[in-house]
């Protein structure tokens, strides 16, 4: 279970995310859309203080956090519950595929390192990258860094995962096997949280659909209610502009 | 104008490569030292801890601004007259003392950058998967960063490697000190000083080819 509440951001004094409250039930994959720079990434970023909200509290399982006096310990709580997968990829680049995956196990996690790395030729299986272990992130095509990206947050069956545009980053001809390999993960109940614009994607994937603009969430429903009948006029003005 | 001799340099040449070893020992010990301290003082600069980046842009400052000889004297002949209890402390090690402490504080700079210089998203996707400071810096940051940083520390390294000849001024018996020996019993200060300045050369030359396959070693992550 996770629990958002009155989670607030300003940067200087511009305020970007103003107040949200969000709940997502396990297993429930959230899909969250609308125009650029109103905090959708924010929102994502401050769940795991990569940004620093200034009020609002969080519950991830069994961790409540307050913003306001978030201590590292905190944080670090919050963080080893959540798994990230970020636009450009962010893979170690001093790391292999496979080591990018074996990281947070052993080192965060303290799990023995035969045990991570049968974990990690698993997620690499399972991500079509079985022969990709040991090559380095510079080797491999966006589309192949982006599964490995997606694996790495896999295998920390983490409560809660975060994709922050997954697909923005990449050339046309690779977004198609991320979605692919998102599809799968989303097939197994992970409750996920995504910030996209592949907006048939979202349509299909999403349990629920949240629109945000200015900094708050604006409209909230199932696909069918927010692409079938759109209330508010900016999320109709929206959907148009991207062709919906 | 006189030729050469020759058959006098020969002779002298395994005399001083004798000497080799120590000064090896020396510009290692050094190095390794300066490294560890270097790599610490550039992380606070990176941090800026309050008070304590005061005390490192004071000693950065104060090391970088002096010659290393005046730093060799002061800890050897002028230490130990202040401080009683450094008395004991011999020219080899206050030599390695002082290579460290100079030399760190050139390296922290170049650490210092290097670290500045690994992408945003290495740090965040560290942070994200909850990594303690001192994990992200040991596993993510100083590696990338090493590669960035090598070639500039290995030039220091070569520079400490010919800094050891000032040992010779604390009164250690290391390449130099032995062929200021050598030509004071034979008057061939030219030969004696050749001799040691080839195989200073040959040293740094070796050096230089251990840089090369370094630096291939440290890219193998980044070659497509």
């Amino acid at each position: 279970m996770i629990d958002i509440s009155g989670l607030t951001k300003h940067f200087g004094g511009t305020p970007v995310l103003d107040g949200i409250d969000l709940q997502i039930a396990d297993g429930e994959r959230v899909v969250v859309i609308g125009p650029s720079g109103t905090g959708k990434s924010t929102l994502l970023r401050c769940l795991n203080f990569l940004d620093v909200p200034q009020a609002g509290q969080i519950t991830i399982g069994d961790v409540t956090v307050d913003a306001a006096k978030a201590r590292k310990s905190d944080i670090l709580a919050l963080r080893r519950r959540t798994a990230m997968v970020f636009q450009n990829y962010a893979l170690f680049a001093n790391k292999t595929a496979k080591q990018n995956i074996m990281e947070a196990l052993v080192t965060v996690h303290k799990r023995p390192v035969e045990e991570a790395e049968k974990r990690a030729m698993a997620v690499l299986a399972e991500t079509g990258l079985a022969d990709k272990g040991d090559s380095f992130p510079s080797a491999l095509s966006g589309g192949q860094q982006q599964r490995v990206g997606i694996g790495r947050a896999m295998a920390l069956e983490a409560e809660l995962m975060l994709f922050d545009e997954p697909t923005s980053a990449l050339d046309p001809e690779w977004v198609g096997e991320v979605l692919d390999l998102m599809r799968a993960v989303a097939e197994r109940k992970q409750t996920m949280l995504i910030v996209t614009h592949e907006m048939q994607f979202a349509r299909e994937i999403a349990d629920r659909v949240i629109f945000m603009d200015g900094g708050k969430i604006v409209e909230s429903g199932s696909p069918s209610e927010i692409f079938g009948a759109p209330k508010d006029a900016r999320l109709q003005k929206f959907l148009k502009r991207v062709g919906e | 104008m006189r030729a050469l001799d020759l058959d006098y340099m020969l002779g002298l040449v395994p005399v001083i490569l004798g000497y080799v070893p120590l000064t090896l020992l020396m510009a290692a010990a050094g190095m390794v030292c300066a490294l560890i301290l270097a790599s610490l003082l550039a992380v606070e600069r990176v941090a800026k801890v309050p008070v304590l980046d005061w005390f490192v842009v004071l000693f950065i400052s104060f090391f970088r601004g002096t010659p290393l000889l005046v730093q060799l004297f002061l800890f050897y002949y002028g230490l130990p007259q202040a401080l009683s209890f450094l008395t004991k402390i011999d020219g080899v090690t206050a030599t390695i003392m002082g290579l460290t402490l100079h030399f760190a504080a050139y390296m922290a700079e170049s650490i210092r950058a290097a670290i500045a210089g690994v992408d945003r998203s290495q740090w965040e996707a560290a942070q994200s998967i909850g990594m303690t400071q001192g994990q992200m810096m040991l596993r993510i940051i100083l590696p990338q960063a090493a590669r960035i940083a090598a070639p500039t520390l290995v030039n220091y390294f070569i520079d400490m490697v010919k800094g050891t000849s000032l040992a010779f001024t604390l009164g250690v018996t290391e390449m130099m000190g032995a062929a200021q020996k050598e030509a004071a019993g034979s008057f061939l200060y030219f030969e004696a000083y050749l001799v040691v300045a080839m195989v200073y050369w040959v040293i740094v030359e070796a050096l230089s080819q251990g840089q090369k396959r370094l630096e291939t070693y440290l890219n193998k992550a980044f070659v497509r």
